[in-house]
């Protein structure tokens, strides 16, 4: 965990009085609703079909107990018991009432929490792996980095204004579980030549555009970070477009003057920058190193009695086999809280589970939880004598669902269910899709697939990159859903292709059902997976399954 | 389908207009005198353009207790009061069509 310092507490109790004062001066009317949409929007607050929602920023992911209880307490009191993880490791509630909003906001203050930087054309929340700091995979704990970016540009004067909202992401493992290609800066963290630096990616993104970002930099050692960064930035802010905001984003930029002439701008900027004040020296990474508190690990072998005898138990060896991942200590492990139970919504929670997952990170994970952009929650650091326990507790509490990676595993954002600009819905397909793949058994024959579904081409559910994508369209008032194979968030990041016309809602379920039958038959056997198959075979086995019937 | 927001005033049928109230986001429709209600029968049904700008400028002007105003399409009951004409109101009148979280 990160600790706060003095000055943090101070700039966010002093941020909620002037959020504070701009509520009551709106509420009297002496803002216009002009003037006062850009700053509520500055701390998170968004004014969505039937209420204002606000979004919270979890700082790559990262939770305490303490402030998990703070989200429950906010769900309680000022909503309506439930709050939504998203696919930027945030999280956000959707019934919060404006005149309650400072108030809601002083709770989460003292949490040490906020709604800065979840909105606006500035440097959005900076995400990262949910296995941070707990992976044997990583080199280093990426969120020493992704704290250093917070810092650099909260509140920075020259990039709080840019053509439009800006993402970065950043892995540190092998595997990449924070989808850093699809982002407009995605850095991979590893060592060269005995350095430690990044491989820097610019202009992915998904949206009603689409790319993959492309690597501007093979290696940055890591002390020119912020001098980079502030290069891409200057050349973004200085040639991107703001006459359309539907070509805002970096990624039109690159794709419009090409990635070389891109890189050539940004190594001219680098150049007036490089070795002058943001160098990050090893003092300067001490210091932001010494604000994180790292877990006093007991000492534990790995195995012991207590594991081997609770794998006698099928349903805990079921769900231990698909939510539990090796961790860098012995004797400890890393554990996926499946927010996607069967026929419930992708990615909410309830007070009562937020308060549950509390105690049970104090309890057995050294109090520190993680938000998976994946929509699933993590305890980085779990006993693995104690997972048998935790099990328990998490199953009484509909969060040890066994289907981490599987069909069931859904990524979808709110859909016209709740968001303002959405044109289908997202929540009900999911949860019938949920239904109808209900079986632990099957689903776990079916082995790995990421469905993704948005409801709109904003992409907030991240379909072009879902193993099978499902994006809502509206069509003569009703919805209908275009669906896409063969996208992927990982390391080797690709974008899905469009199967064939969208089908109206109630065939959608039977149409994955088809897709995934096809599969089954066509594997080459088991260790094949959904996505390898979609590789190998193309995507016309699938379409003419899927339409088959039609 | 393009947010209503965004979208240029062109009516093409029975109409209301809509907006959130400031204090709560709630949804509320317009009535003839220029009050809001938390009832969509109650609103005020126009079918040209020009009533609908009308209501439109009246809605916008009450900043202070309603916000987002747009023109709503809406279909007439058998007792002649208007209903939401499409998924995106039929949402806004009933809530969301899914059982919220920890909901008995």
């Amino acid at each position: 965990m990160y600790i706060y310092d003095e000055f943090d507490r101070t700039f966010l109790h002093e941020r909620v009085n002037e959020f504070r004062d701009q509520v009551v001066r709106r509420l009297s009317g002496e803002l216009s609703e002009e003037e006062f949409k850009p700053l509520r929007l500055m701390n998170g607050v968004y004014l969505q079909l039937h209420a204002y929602m606000l979004r919270i920023a979890i700082p790559y992911g990262t939770l305490s107990a303490a402030q998990m209880r703070a989200l429950a307490h906010v769900a309680r009191r000022y909503d309506r018991g439930y709050g939504h993880f998203t696919t930027r490791q945030n999280i956000q509630f959707n019934w919060i009432k404006l005149d309650e909003l400072p108030d809601a906001m002083a709770d989460l203050a003292a949490a040490g929490m906020h709604g800065l930087q979840t909105s606006g054309n500035c440097i959005r929340n900076t995400t990262t792996d949910q296995w941070a700091a707990a992976t044997p995979e990583e080199i280093e704990d990426p969120r020493l980095y992704a704290e250093i970016i917070r810092q650099w540009s909260t509140l920075h004067p020259e990039f709080t204004y840019l053509p439009r909202k800006f993402k970065i992401a950043i892995t540190a493992a092998k595997h990449d579980r924070a989808a850093i290609r699809v982002h407009d800066i995605g850095l991979r963290l590893y060592r060269k030549d005995g350095q430690t630096g990044f491989e820097v990616i610019v202009g992915g993104g998904l949206g009603r555009t689409p790319f993959i970002g492309k690597t501007v930099r093979e290696f940055l050692p890591r002390e020119h970070l912020l001098s980079y960064l502030e290069a891409i930035l200057r050349t973004y802010n200085a040639g991107g477009r703001r006459d359309n905001i539907y070509k805002a984003r970096i990624k039109i930029q690159v794709h419009e003057i090409g990635t070389e002439e891109f890189s050539r701008r940004v190594e001219e900027e680098w150049a007036q920058l490089k070795d002058g004040a943001l160098t990050l020296d090893d003092a300067a990474l001490d210091a932001i190193r010494a604000h994180f508190q790292v877990p006093d690990f007991e000492a534990l072998e790995d195995g012991g009695p207590e594991l081997a005898a609770a794998k006698a138990d099928p349903a805990f060896a079921r769900w231990y086999a698909n939510a539990v991942a090796p961790h860098r200590v012995p004797g400890h492990a890393i554990v996926t809280l499946s927010l996607k139970p069967v026929g419930g919504p992708p990615g909410d929670a309830t007070a009562d589970q937020m308060d549950a997952i509390a105690d049970l990170a104090d309890r057995y994970a050294y109090g520190e939880i993680r938000v998976a952009h994946e929509q699933n929650l993590t305890l980085p650091h779990v006993r693995q004598k104690d997972l048998l326990a935790l099990w328990q507790v998490l199953d009484a509490q509909g969060l040890a669902t066994p289907n981490i990676g599987l069909i069931s595993d859904i990524i979808a954002c709110p859909g016209l269910d709740y968001c303002s600009l959405a044109n289908a819905r997202s929540i009900p397909l999911a949860q019938d899709l949920t239904k109808r793949f209900a079986d632990n058994d099957r689903i776990a024959d079916i082995g790995r697939v990421h469905l993704n579904i948005s409801g709109c081409i904003n992409a907030c559910g991240h379909h072009h990159v879902g193993h099978i994508g499902i994006l809502g369209v509206e069509k003569q008032d009703q919805e209908f859903y275009q669906i896409t194979l063969g996208g992927k968030a990982n390391h080797k990041a690709k974008l899905g292709e469009l199967l064939g016309p969208a089908v109206p809602e109630s065939e959608v379920v039977d149409v994955v059902e088809r897709i995934l039958d096809t599969y089954l038959e066509l594997r080459t056997s088991p260790a094949e997976t959904f996505i390898a198959a979609v590789q190998r075979l193309g995507i016309e086995p699938f379409k003419d399954s899927a339409y088959a019937a039609r | 389908m393009t947010s209503p927001l965004q979208q240029k005033l062109k009516i093409n049928g029975p109409t209301v207009i809509t907006a959130n109230r400031l204090g709560d986001g709630v949804v509320v429709w317009l009535r003839a005198d220029g009050s809001w209600s938390l009832d969509i029968g109650d609103a005020a049904v126009v079918t040209t353009s020009t009533e609908a700008l009308r209501l439109l400028g009246i809605a916008n002007a009450d900043e202070n207790r309603a916000v987002g105003a747009y023109p709503a399409p809406v279909v007439l009951d058998a007792a002649g009061l208007p209903r939401p004409a499409n998924l995106r109101e039929r949402i806004r009148v009933g809530g969301p069509t899914v059982a919220l979280p920890g909901a008995a």
